[in-house]
């Protein structure tokens, strides 16, 4: 399954990937209505060190623990891409106790989680933040490995 | 292959989904004394709340049962196992066959005796969805309620019902809250919090007599109340695998592949003991993630394939009145401490692991400490210093992290 991956090495920690992620995300079409002058909730995050910074997102485990731990049943995977049904999500929090990436977090309204499910389901329809990554320092492709 | 699960939560939908990952055909029976399609216990508090309904709290869709080909008894209570003939015996005369058995019995509320207790007419315990549609008929604006036991399900009652009634007060015999996942630090901290949103604590103390809408108390004094709930605490349900001969100590005792003691028969969730990592000790960790994934682990040994349930620790994630809880691992050890206003981080570290961790407040990527503690990870091969601000990927080395984020094989 294509899944999006990290080379660290090209990192800018330029940032636009929470931020085409925050767009897609936000059900607006205009990017500057959608984020000029608020707190913005990518569910893709940036980690930056002194030489190094990389982008963290759902690995879409094969094994997701936060899958099988979820209290309620609102975490479920479909087609291989690990879904939240933030309907049903009641805010506990289980999956962010249990995701060994750190890739799960409170929604804005902090009621639900929140996390990557690729794009498909918003108006981006593939990975936002890899589509706009200026130096392909995340990728969406198959490496077979699992 | 006849696979029979007694019970009908956590452990028991982690059986199915694991059988049916290996076996696709033989039949599963789920038997279970409530009538209800599978849904989440730990929700009620939600439901009262009015956070969730019955609809979105089933753990799994309307299809589940027919979708994975199980055979639900519900609303059925299952009264002895005849081990030798291979069969469950039900309260209405009706028997099953299996292959193998799962008991998935979960616990019990435990309420010690307590003096005048039946002159009490309106009490509750707080565990199921009809506890908590008996309850939320009982209360209303006017109510007094008297909780028993400050631990998680006192005091997430409390929370789920202090909106909806007059007043609410805590006994417990414990000096303070929560004590079976805070340190003192934390309870305090929590306390503090929770009493702001308008519940009363009577800590240190406990029930000498209970009058119809009174209870004395030991260290003097009394409490009226209209609604009384007991949370003292939960025993596990052993009694059917303990009479076919199952060693029981705590819980059922079950091996990493969740099998019982005896052939063809296994234990999960809140029944049965596990063994926690970060003591090296046989517990009972009645938590739902533990629950299903000895169910799944069980379920797929059931079924002739191979899975280890290896990695159990204590966790709980929680939360009051919007301030969040998670917990994970013991406290035993060396503690980094690091405290703001309601904002709390503690970490405990023995013998170059991290054995345990709790935060209150700021929750961001616990898993990270989680997960380090699952993997027993060294903790010379990452940068804890790091690690002690934040959970962050940044404190693993460059190949451990491109196996993380960059598809490297391990």
């Amino acid at each position: 399954m294509k899944r999006v991956y990290v080379n660290e090495k090209w990192c800018l920690g330029c940032h636009l990937c929470e931020y085409n992620c925050a767009f897609a995300n936000s059900g607006e079409t205009d990017m500057a209505k959608a984020l000029k002058d608020k707190k913005i909730h990518p569910r893709i995050q940036i980690e930056e060190g002194e030489s190094i910074s990389f982008a963290v997102s759902c690995r879409h485990c094969e094994e997701p623990l936060c899958v099988k731990s979820c209290i309620t049943g609102a975490l479920s995977v479909q087609d291989g891409v690990i879904h939240v049904d933030q309907q049903k999500c009641v805010g506990c929090f289980t999956c962010i106790l249990v995701c060994p990436y750190g890739a799960v977090m409170p929604g804005p309204d902090g009621h639900a989680i929140q996390k990557c499910e690729l794009c498909l389901n918003n108006s981006a329809g593939e990975p936002a933040c890899v589509k706009g990554c200026p130096n392909q320092a995340i990728v969406f492709e198959e490496r077979g490995t699992e | 292959m006849n696979y029979v699960i007694i019970g009908n939560s956590a452990a028991a939908v982690g059986c199915v989904e694991g059988i049916r990952s290996v076996d696709r055909d033989g039949g599963i029976t789920v038997i279970s004394s409530e009538p209800h399609h599978v849904y989440s216990r730990p929700l009620i508090s939600y439901l009262i709340y009015g956070k969730t309904d019955e609809q979105r709290m089933k753990y799994r869709p309307d299809d589940f049962y027919a979708k994975n080909n199980v055979t639900p008894l519900l609303g059925r209570t299952v009264t002895k196992v005849d081990y030798a003939g291979k069969r469950v015996l039900l309260e209405d005369g009706a028997a099953v066959s299996f292959d193998k058995l799962l008991f998935a019995t979960g616990s019990s509320p435990f309420v010690p005796p307590m003096q005048g207790l039946d002159e009490v007419e309106q009490k509750f315990s707080f565990m199921k969805l009809d506890d908590a549609k008996r309850l939320s008929a009982a209360i209303g604006p006017e109510t007094r309620v008297l909780i028993v036991g400050a631990g998680l399900i006192g005091l997430k009652c409390a929370e789920g019902i202090r909106s909806k009634v007059k007043s609410i007060a805590v006994v417990d015999l414990a000096p303070r809250i929560l004590p079976s996942i805070l340190d003192e630090t934390g309870s305090a901290l929590m306390q503090k919090h929770i009493e702001e949103n308008g519940v009363t604590f009577l800590l240190g103390n406990s029930v000498a007599r209970f009058h119809p809408n009174s209870a004395e108390l030991k260290n003097g004094g009394t409490v009226d109340f209209d609604v009384l709930v007991l949370a003292v605490g939960v025993r596990p349900n052993t009694k059917l695998a303990a009479e076919i001969g199952c060693k029981v100590g705590k819980g059922i005792v079950s091996d990493d592949r969740c099998a019982a003691s005896l052939p063809d028969v296994y234990a999960a969730g809140d029944c049965s003991e596990s063994l926690d990592i970060t003591d090296n000790e046989y517990r009972v960790l009645a938590l739902w993630p533990n629950a299903y994934l000895q169910g799944e682990t069980a379920g797929i040994n059931m079924a002739g394939g191979e899975k280890r349930y290896d990695k159990a620790i204590p966790m709980n994630a929680i939360g009051f009145f919007g301030l969040p809880i998670i917990t994970a691992g013991s406290y035993r050890g060396e503690t980094y401490v690091v405290q703001d206003g309601e904002t709390y981080k503690m970490l405990v570290t023995r013998e170059n692991r991290l054995k345990g961790f709790i935060l209150i407040g700021d929750i961001a990527r616990a898993g990270i400490y989680t997960s380090l503690i699952r993997e027993q990870t060294p903790l010379d091969t990452v940068d804890f210093e790091l690690l002690k601000d934040k959970p962050q990927l940044m404190a693993f080395a460059a190949p451990q992290r491109a196996v993380k984020l960059g598809g490297v094989q391990a």
